[in-house]
């Protein structure tokens, strides 16, 4: 048995990629923070029916569980941090406006998921309460295309849906739950076959809609070809007229607009517009949002609610490595002019590495390209020659 | 660049006809070459050559963006991250479950008997048996599956039938279809995204080609 080895899907993230990982972090603290986003940091752990319920509901399987040693109940170690800002916000600021929260912070899956096949991503996000109108969806997905131009993602794709399309289907026609559950699955996966046996005993309208809508993705005739196709029940326009006014609204960002109108990632939750961010080179979705109105109900305060969240454990896989900065490096003396210049040094912004005695000849493994040396009582900087 | 996954064999045959619909013509046959990528008349368009069950990895990760697999190999993975937008309609056969001759398998059905079943498909075989409200025990094997019944390895095998000769030929019977099987095109979820202007137009010529043959 070796000890030492992790278990599956779970890693270390060493020196280069930790760092590159901490400064985008907090590049996107910072912007967030510029717009008006609290930072909150909720617990790692917390009662496990606060976690699977509302915004959280899909999330059982997926979340590590202990038992509490104080209370005996069961706890669950977060598999996503939105359930819980959902819940500090229903509870904890009693704002009746709206609240712009944001978080960073590792979660924990049974499963490993995402780009990363990783049971440990590092979610960073933003959610806005208290708004229900398209422009709190609008102001939270301008807040990901900038925060993803931010990390390094030069040409970033979102694709949209709305949930309240498949909804009115289902509502229109008294669909079953049972049903219901299989048509998702099957609209999930554009599986056109097994569509057309589930469909065969729904009244027409609604099997022909059913039937179209894994075929309705595409750029702006996409909507277009929805509005022909699809039956004129007052949810469908309006989902269509907001995802409509989404793409003109984004029109002056660049960023590139699709529509996918079966795409349903969190149907049992969300309420509106959903949306995922891609990009070239990429094999799968950078950033997931939507909008989730009415969870807030599971922490008994129902509040609009919409926001976004990314893995940065997946981002930091595709992006260009950043150039790591060299050190300078300074001996081992007990001198208080070589002590001032290291923080004089130091205070300017350098790395400055102390040489411990008898290391001299691993001096290569520091990582610097400059060393201070002694001219006279004072201490100067000069190139570390190879060799 | 597009890739697509294909495996050799009976879905490869039967797919270089949608191929040549969509002008796209491979410049060497993987059955005599050892080549695993494999260009084509198109530069912008390669094929892979991969085992029939790692199709849907390859794609779901994005190694491929379109690939084709049996229904088969779709349920045993799961096609969690694919999207199986067309069902091709080739290599197409039955998934069946099979017992000895003279075995009362509806009479084990009824009284609530637990099976020991011998299957390469036990993701298959266990959705199947649960959905009937039976115990199995589930012995994985990775071939001949046929055997298992006759040395006493099982009492029933859960296995892809085409014409039934094998089964016939070592006295199987076929007692139980769960699910007719064929191949299905399968697309990376963001590449369906991103390269839409170019996967559209092989998809949409893959399904004319489908709907002409019926």
């Amino acid at each position: 048995m070796r000890h030492w080895l992790l278990p599956e899907y779970i890693e270390d993230v060493l020196p280069a990629d930790a760092w590159r990982i901490e400064l985008l972090r907090r590049r996107l603290l910072d912007l967030f923070h510029r717009h008006g986003y609290r930072f909150v940091i909720p617990p790692l752990l917390e009662y496990v029916e606060s976690l699977t319920t509302g915004v959280g509901r899909d999330l059982d399987l997926l979340t590590f569980k202990v038992v509490d040693q104080i209370s005996g109940r069961l706890m669950g170690i977060r598999s996503d941090i939105t359930p819980q800002t959902a819940r500090i916000d229903a509870h904890l600021l009693n704002q009746q406006g709206v609240t712009r929260l944001c978080y960073a912070g590792s979660v924990l899956r049974t499963q490993p998921s995402g780009m990363a096949q990783t049971r440990q991503p590092l979610q960073v996000g933003a959610e806005l309460f208290g708004h229900a109108g398209i422009e709190s969806d609008l102001e939270i997905q301008r807040l990901l295309v900038q925060a993803l131009k931010l990390v390094g993602v030069e040409k970033p794709h979102l694709d949209f849906s709305h949930v309240a399309i498949f909804r009115a289907l289902v509502t229109h026609a008294g669909i079953d739950p049972v049903l219901e559950s299989d048509l998702f699955a099957a609209l999930q996966v554009k599986d056109t076959s097994a569509l057309a046996e589930m469909t065969a005993g729904i009244d027409k309208t609604t099997r022909e809609a059913l039937q179209v809508l894994p075929s309705l993705y595409g750029g702006a005739e996409t909507l277009q070809e929805a509005q022909r196709r699809l039956p004129q029940y007052a949810e469908i326009k309006q989902a269509l007229q907001d995802l409509r006014r989404v793409a003109h609204a984004l029109s002056d960002m660049e960023v590139t607009v699709s529509f996918d109108l079966s795409e349903l990632r969190g149907y049992r939750y969300h309420s509106g517009l959903v949306f995922a961010a891609y990009a070239e080179g990429w094999s799968g979705a950078l950033a997931l949002g939507g909008r989730y109105d009415e969870v807030g109900l599971a922490f008994g305060r129902p509040r609009p609610a919409t926001g976004f969240s990314m893995d940065m454990r997946a981002l930091i896989g595709m992006l260009p490595p950043i150039e790591e900065k060299r050190g300078i490096l300074a001996p081992y003396r007990e001198d208080a002019a070589l002590s001032r210049k290291i923080e004089e040094l130091r205070a300017a912004g350098e790395i400055v590495v102390v040489e411990l005695p008898g290391h001299e000849a691993h001096r290569a493994e520091l990582g610097c390209d400059r060393m201070l040396v002694r001219r006279g009582e004072d201490w100067e900087i000069l190139p570390i020659t190879q060799g | 660049m597009i890739t697509i996954a294909l495996s050799k064999g009976r879905i490869f045959e039967e797919t270089l006809p949608l191929l040549a619909a969509a002008g796209i013509t491979p410049n060497e046959d993987p059955e005599s070459s050892r080549k695993l990528i494999i260009a084509t008349n198109q530069d912008d368009v390669r094929l892979i050559i991969v085992r029939a069950a790692d199709v849907p990895t390859y794609v779901q990760n994005g190694a491929a963006d379109l690939g084709i697999a049996g229904k088969d190999v779709l349920c045993e993975h799961g096609g969690a991250g694919l999207y199986q937008p067309l069902d091709l309609k080739i290599a197409r056969c039955r998934m069946m479950v099979a017992v000895r001759e003279g075995f009362d398998y509806a009479g084990c059905v009824r009284s609530g008997a637990r099976l020991k079943v011998a299957t390469k498909y036990v993701k298959t075989a266990r959705e199947h048996f649960a959905g009937k409200g039976m115990h199995v025990d589930l012995i994985k094997l990775y071939g001949s599956m046929e055997l298992a019944p006759l040395v006493g390895l099982a009492d029933a095998i859960v296995d892809l039938v085409s014409t039934g000769s094998t089964l016939r030929a070592n006295h199987l019977v076929a007692v139980e279809e769960i699910m007719p099987i064929s191949s299905r095109l399968v697309v990376n979820q963001a590449a369906l995204k991103l390269k839409r202007q170019q996967i559209q137009p092989i998809i949409d010529t893959f399904a004319e080609v489908v709907h002409q043959k019926v």
